[in-house]
């Protein structure tokens, strides 16, 4: 049932304060033995916990640099949110040869398929190839948490591969056909600012095997970057990519390259959610496209980032302005991607939530459940190691906690134990004599 | 082998006129009872707009009411009960576009004419009563 996880815990950081519970968006932490446990089928990968860890002790799982030794021709596919990371006197040409100069043979910008995807989802929306309002999946761990809590919407999402993955795929294509290489000679790795979009590439839910062969972290790209960028001098010219794709580093850049006159742009989980669960009740049928996104901001949010968000974000805006949002030409990204532009594999429903296969039995349960909650003290707080008391409430009818888990409701029977015990000693045996009492 | 049946879960929701701050309340929450009894996701949308639409049409048309949602393994019943004022010609206020909503509710996006129809379109079962001065009445199940 499982599949790969690029989020993990550094059990030495942990402190198991129940701070990433409470803003979990599938409710997939809980704190066991002192430390926080992810329980893998809820775990969407969205990186949240990432982010609101005070003790750094969430982390992503990425390959390293020292993986391109695998391959013999290695390429580097960057997100966009990449340019946002570097003050603004550090162009996009710049950033992109000094890729080249981290001992990589070839960059390919993922803005540059973004706007290919741009096209090609734009046309197949006018085709009316998508249920209204059509769903971005740029964003697998939106993806993953309408999987999870919206199932009615899965219609709804835009079912064409990512940027990212249309990257991998032109290059190699390119690679193999102008210089001769073979495709298992070629190691594709993208710079992400995110868990989620490891496990993208590691478990696709759009294909049965990505072209993506390693994930680098952003933040220690970065690092490595900055201490190595390249001179003006010596720069070739790399950059293919205008503000149209760039945009995809933001929230509401993939309306904005899209064209989309009628679209709605939401981002952080919270808002997401709050989002989704308008529509599924049927809201917002004005609109035409739903742009969500799990971080704040966009990718430039993602937990991979370095710089702050508001600041990478404005970033990115100027690139847009400096480089324009100028389409060039629909028809060539249909000729490039019809091919293979589709995802492969159906989008299922995780009904992770369901508690129990037999539907009369899930009722009982839940009507115990709604019981057990009743008589939970409602505070939230998180002492049990669940995120709140509803949590616990179906961890007890799922056989995975007790009622005792909560320290109130353990004072409330100490106490009642206690005056049994008081009341207990008082009595004496008629044979000493009952006066003592 | 037969299961017993058991006896439904039910939610209770008080609805307050003009709280729109508080309406998708119990459809939020009745989706959530959903997932977890497993339901096919056509399903927790029909139920999920129903109930939303029928919150909204007590926030913004009625005194007040009362929806109380039984939830079985065989089917759901939404049932909603207000104090007023009632709906002259049911089947006027049936069809769609039709709307007594003022010029107000609509700038708030709502008020489109298309609550009552929408409930119906989304229930197996939907019956409706109600007359001017008196509350209105409403009962819809949707089979699982």
């Amino acid at each position: 049932m499982g599949y790969f996880h690029s989020v993990t815990l550094d059990k030495e950081k942990c402190k198991g304060c129940t701070t990433c519970i409470k803003y979990c968006p599938t409710e997939a932490i809980r704190v066991r033995d002192g430390k926080a446990v992810i329980i893998d089928e809820r775990c969407i990968d969205c990186g949240e916990c990432i982010r609101r860890c005070p003790h750094q002790a969430k982390m992503a799982v990425t390959d390293t640099l020292d993986s391109l030794d695998n391959f013999k021709y290695k390429v580097v596919i960057p997100a966009p949110s990449l340019y946002g990371q570097f003050k603004k006197e550090i162009t996009v040409e710049r950033i992109l040869n000094s890729l080249l100069a981290l001992g990589f043979d070839y960059v390919f910008e993922v803005a540059q398929a973004a706007e290919l995807v741009s096209d090609f989802i734009a046309g197949e929306l006018q085709k009316g190839k998508f249920k209204r309002p059509a769903i971005s999946s740029a964003c697998p761990a939106v993806i993953r948490l309408i999987q999870v809590r919206f199932p009615a919407l899965l219609d709804n999402v835009i079912t064409i591969l990512s940027p990212m993955e249309v990257a991998a795929r032109l290059v190699k294509k390119r690679l193999q056909e102008e210089k001769g290489f073979k495709v298992e000679e070629i190691g594709v790795f993208f710079i992400s600012p995110c868990a989620a979009k490891v496990t993208s590439v590691k478990s696709p839910l759009s294909t049965e095997k990505s072209y993506v062969d390693g994930v680098l972290n952003m933040s220690a790209v970065y690092a490595k970057l900055i201490n190595n960028l390249v001179d003006e001098e010596n720069m070739h010219l790399l950059q293919k990519a205008n503000g149209r794709g760039i945009g995809w580093a933001i929230s509401g850049g993939e309306s904005l390259a899209l064209k989309s006159e009628n679209y709605l742009a939401v981002d952080g989980n919270e808002n997401v959610i709050k989002i989704r669960e308008l529509l599924e009740m049927g809201k917002l049928q004005d609109i035409d496209f739903l742009e969500c996104q799990a971080c704040l901001g966009g990718c430039v949010g993602g937990p991979l980032t370095v710089e702050n968000s508001f600041i990478a974000k404005k970033r990115i805006k100027l690139l847009i302005d400096k480089y324009g949002t100028k389409v060039k030409g629909p028809d060539n990204a249909y000729q490039k991607l019809s091919d293979f532009a589709y995802w492969v594999k159906k989008l299922e429903p995780r009904e992770i939530l369901k508690l129990d296969d037999d539907r009369e039995k899930a009722l009982g349960k839940m009507i115990k459940l709604e019981e057990i909650l009743k008589n939970l003290p409602g505070l939230d707080c998180g002492s049990c190691g669940a995120p709140n008391c509803r949590a616990l409430a179906e961890d007890i009818v799922r056989g995975k906690g007790s009622e005792f888990d909560c320290i109130f409701k353990l004072r409330e029977r100490i106490k009642v134990l206690a005056e049994h015990m008081v009341e207990l000693s008082n009595k004496v045996p008629p044979s000493i004599g009952k006066k003592l009492g | 082998m037969t299961t017993e049946k058991i006896r439904p879960l039910v939610l209770e929701y008080t609805i307050v006129s003009g709280d729109f701050a508080g309406g998708g309340k119990a459809a939020s929450d009745v989706k959530r009872c959903l997932s977890q009894l497993g339901c096919q996701s056509e399903v927790i949308r029909r139920v999920a707009v129903a109930t939303y639409e029928a919150e909204m049409n007590m926030i913004i048309h009625s005194f007040g009411g009362k929806i109380t949602i039984y939830i079985s393994s065989d089917n759901i019943r939404i049932l909603c009960e207000d104090t007023g004022p009632g709906i002259p010609d049911i089947e006027l206020a049936m069809q769609e576009g039709y709307s007594t909503a003022s010029d107000k509710i609509r700038e708030m996006g709502f008020g489109a004419g298309m609550g009552l129809p929408n409930m119906k379109n989304c229930s197996d079962f939907f019956c409706i009563d109600s007359g001017e001065g008196q509350g209105t009445k409403v009962e819809m199940v949707i089979n699982l």
